[in-house]
């Protein structure tokens, strides 16, 4: 049973396999664990960047396809439950349809980017999802009206899920059991849905074509594939991934912006996780997207203690400032680059051999 | 089955330019059904351009390619695989960090009706991985199962090459050189197997080899390519003999 949800891929390695579990128990009991707000938003926001990475992995790790316009499919469907919560009012209904239709809009414009330049050469691909991207993103700020522009949207959800609605009078470990409680959950469940739904796709006969592909195309024309159709495929599925993604963070913050989703700087920490946790695992994205998350959540207070603890010593104590916490990030980021040139999770299944 | 007088694939008047460079030039010829055809000539001749051509990775400058009657000359690469003209490469061309078995894996489900599922799981296909299995076994490799293809020896990848083309169990099948490089027993496994499709089917084989006894022992009918034309054909026999070959391949200094 196990097995099969996990598509016959579990992470491997027994050190691996612990980390992953001790993620995903700290993910299910965030909010008893942890509670606080601030920490319950980081899981939450972990949970719904992992969906995000595994979909992005999808194309990067596993097709071999570069694609810069995983942010705007994010953001689609995020913007698709906030233009319908915010102008239907709030109700299931409007989350229904704006959800719905995000991630239609995502799907179908996901097909004619890849329709019309998946053909012809990967570069051109890249360039070309550049542009819309950069496009969309200046549509939204124009279209004020519907999109908020630059301030974005701010929009009320079901009752349910508003932290004001109690669906029981006592405190469960000193939880209150509120609609912010449900709201976790329902981000919690559809994120581990959707990361065994990619974790199968990718363990099928189609997820071995597309590893094919990235490998070596010309050999599975030759096989008989008509790769371009596979491509398409992958890059639907993953678009309407990173939707379904935005419309759990839309529903989580009750807010959509183009920071929240369409930025480019978004854009490359999605890179960045699907590199350190190993392009072409599964499992990577939950890696490497818990440590980049809570990297950018917490680095900055953990400088600020080490730099407290060194103000004796005038150069470190300098280095440790918080507001240098990007340049630790980036030298993160280099050395395990450097150390793990096939991420965390290739790190470990290879040492296996 | 087609009928023997119906040619189960025709070149007529193939021709490709690379610039002012003819490499394969106007060449006409008839591959008849169950024939192994042996195609001989220097290094540069276009032996593997041509193979490119009814491959379909090169597309002609001029003349079609016709299979079984109907004009393939502009059909993609899956689609004339899929029609049943399968090759295997001169220059391995495998998936290089994929284990042999899902190597050839891939080629097997890739013609295999159903075996394309979105949500299935591959490794919980116990047909597909059976024929597999027979493949691996078949070209000498059911103990390498498991590593890459990048990791194997040169040899190792060669039959690697050959189990890629049998598991498309196409009814033409190219073979660019199959033994170049190998080592001298290595080599016999991929000609016992190249024998082996040649008695047990009718298929159709189409084999560029240099080796003199080989092509004696094993090929009706030998195609000579020099200067991208094709300058004789026939019986080995006959062509072999014949004043033109001796010049244009035997005279050019090979073996
Ligand atoms: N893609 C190409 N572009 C330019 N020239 C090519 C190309 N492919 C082959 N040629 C040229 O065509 C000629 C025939 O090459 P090839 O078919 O590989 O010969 P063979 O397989 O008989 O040794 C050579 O002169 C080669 O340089
Ligand atoms: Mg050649």
């Amino acid at each position: 049973m196990i097995k099969s949800l996990l598509s016959g891929d579990a992470p491997g390695k027994p050190l691996l396999a612990l980390i992953v579990c001790a993620v995903v128990i700290c993910l299910a009991l965030a909010p008893f664990l942890f509670p606080g707000t601030r920490s319950v938003d980081t899981a939450a926001r972990i949970c719904i960047i992992i969906v995000l990475v595994a979909s992005y992995d999808l194309l990067l790790g596993y097709t071999g396809i570069v694609s810069f316009a995983h942010t705007m499919f994010f953001g689609i469907g995020a913007y698709g439950v906030a233009i319908a919560s915010s102008s239907m009012g709030p109700g299931w209904d409007a989350l229904a349809l704006g959800g719905a239709g995000g991630v239609l809009v995502a799907a179908a414009l996901a097909f004619v980017i890849a329709l019309a330049s998946l053909r012809v050469r990967a570069i051109f691909f890249a360039m070309i999802t550049l542009a819309v991207a950069s496009a969309f993103g200046v549509l939204v700020s124009q279209l004020y009206t519907i999109t908020g522009g630059e301030d974005g949207l701010t929009y009320r959800l079901p009752q349910m899920l508003t932290p004001a609605f109690e669906f029981a009078d006592f405190r469960l470990f000193g939880v209150r059991l509120d609609g912010r409680l449900l709201s976790y959950y329902l981000i919690f469940f559809s994120a581990v849905a959707l990361f065994l739904v990619l974790l199968r796709l990718v363990n099928s006969p189609f997820g071995r074509v597309l590893q094919a592909i990235r490998e070596n195309d010309f050999r599975a024309e030759a096989l008989g594939y008509k790769t371009v159709h596979y491509r398409i495929v992958a890059s639907v599925v993953s678009a309407v991934v990173a939707a379904l993604a935005g419309v759990l963070l839309a529903i989580w913050l009750r807010y959509t912006g183009p920071d929240t989703t369409l930025s480019l700087d978004l854009m490359i920490d999605i890179l960045v996780m699907v590199v350190i946790g190993g392009m072409g695992t599964m499992w990577g994205s939950v890696l490497g997207a818990t440590i980049f998350v809570m990297a950018k959540n917490y680095l900055r207070e953990v400088m600020g203690a080490a730099s407290a603890l060194t103000s004796d010593l005038p150069l470190v104590t300098d280095i440790l400032h918080p507001d240098r916490w990007l340049f630790w990030l980036g030298l993160l980021f280099i050395l395990s680059v450097y150390f793990f040139p096939t991420g965390i999770v290739g790190k470990f299944r290879r040492s296996t051999q | 089955m087609a009928s023997p007088s119906v040619p189960v694939l025709e070149t007529r008047d193939l021709t490709i330019r690379f610039g002012g460079h003819v490499a394969v030039d106007a060449v006409s010829y008839s591959f008849r059904p169950g024939n192994l055809v042996a195609i001989v000539g220097p290094n540069g001749a276009g032996k593997t351009t041509y193979f490119n051509l009814i491959s379909g990775q090169l597309r002609a400058s001029g003349g079609a390619v016709l299979h079984k009657g109907e004009d393939i000359t502009t059909l993609s690469v899956p689609d004339r695989t899929r029609r049943g003209i399968g090759r295997a490469f001169q220059l391995t061309n495998l998936f290089p960090r994929l284990s042999v078995l899902e190597n050839v894996r891939l080629a097997v489900q890739a013609l295999r009706p159903g075996a394309m599922g979105l949500f299935a799981l591959a490794d919980a296909d116990a047909g597909t991985l059976e024929i597999a299995m027979g493949h691996i076994a078949r070209c000498g490799l059911a103990d390498r199962l498991d590593e890459r293809a990048a990791n194997l020896s040169h040899g190792d990848q060669r039959k690697l090459e050959v189990a890629l083309l049998l598991a498309l169990e196409s009814e033409i099948v190219m073979f660019d050189e199959p033994t170049a490089g190998m080592s001298a027993d290595e080599a016999p496994v991929i000609l016992d197997l190249i024998k082996s499709i040649k008695a047990d089917t009718g298929k159709t084989i189409i084999l560029v080899e240099h080796k003199m006894d080989v092509i004696r022992s094993l090929a009706d009918e030998i195609m000579v390519l020099h200067n991208g034309q094709l300058v004789a054909s026939g019986e080995p026999g006959a062509v072999m003999g014949s004043q033109v070959v001796r010049e244009a391949y035997l005279g050019t200094g090979l073996h």
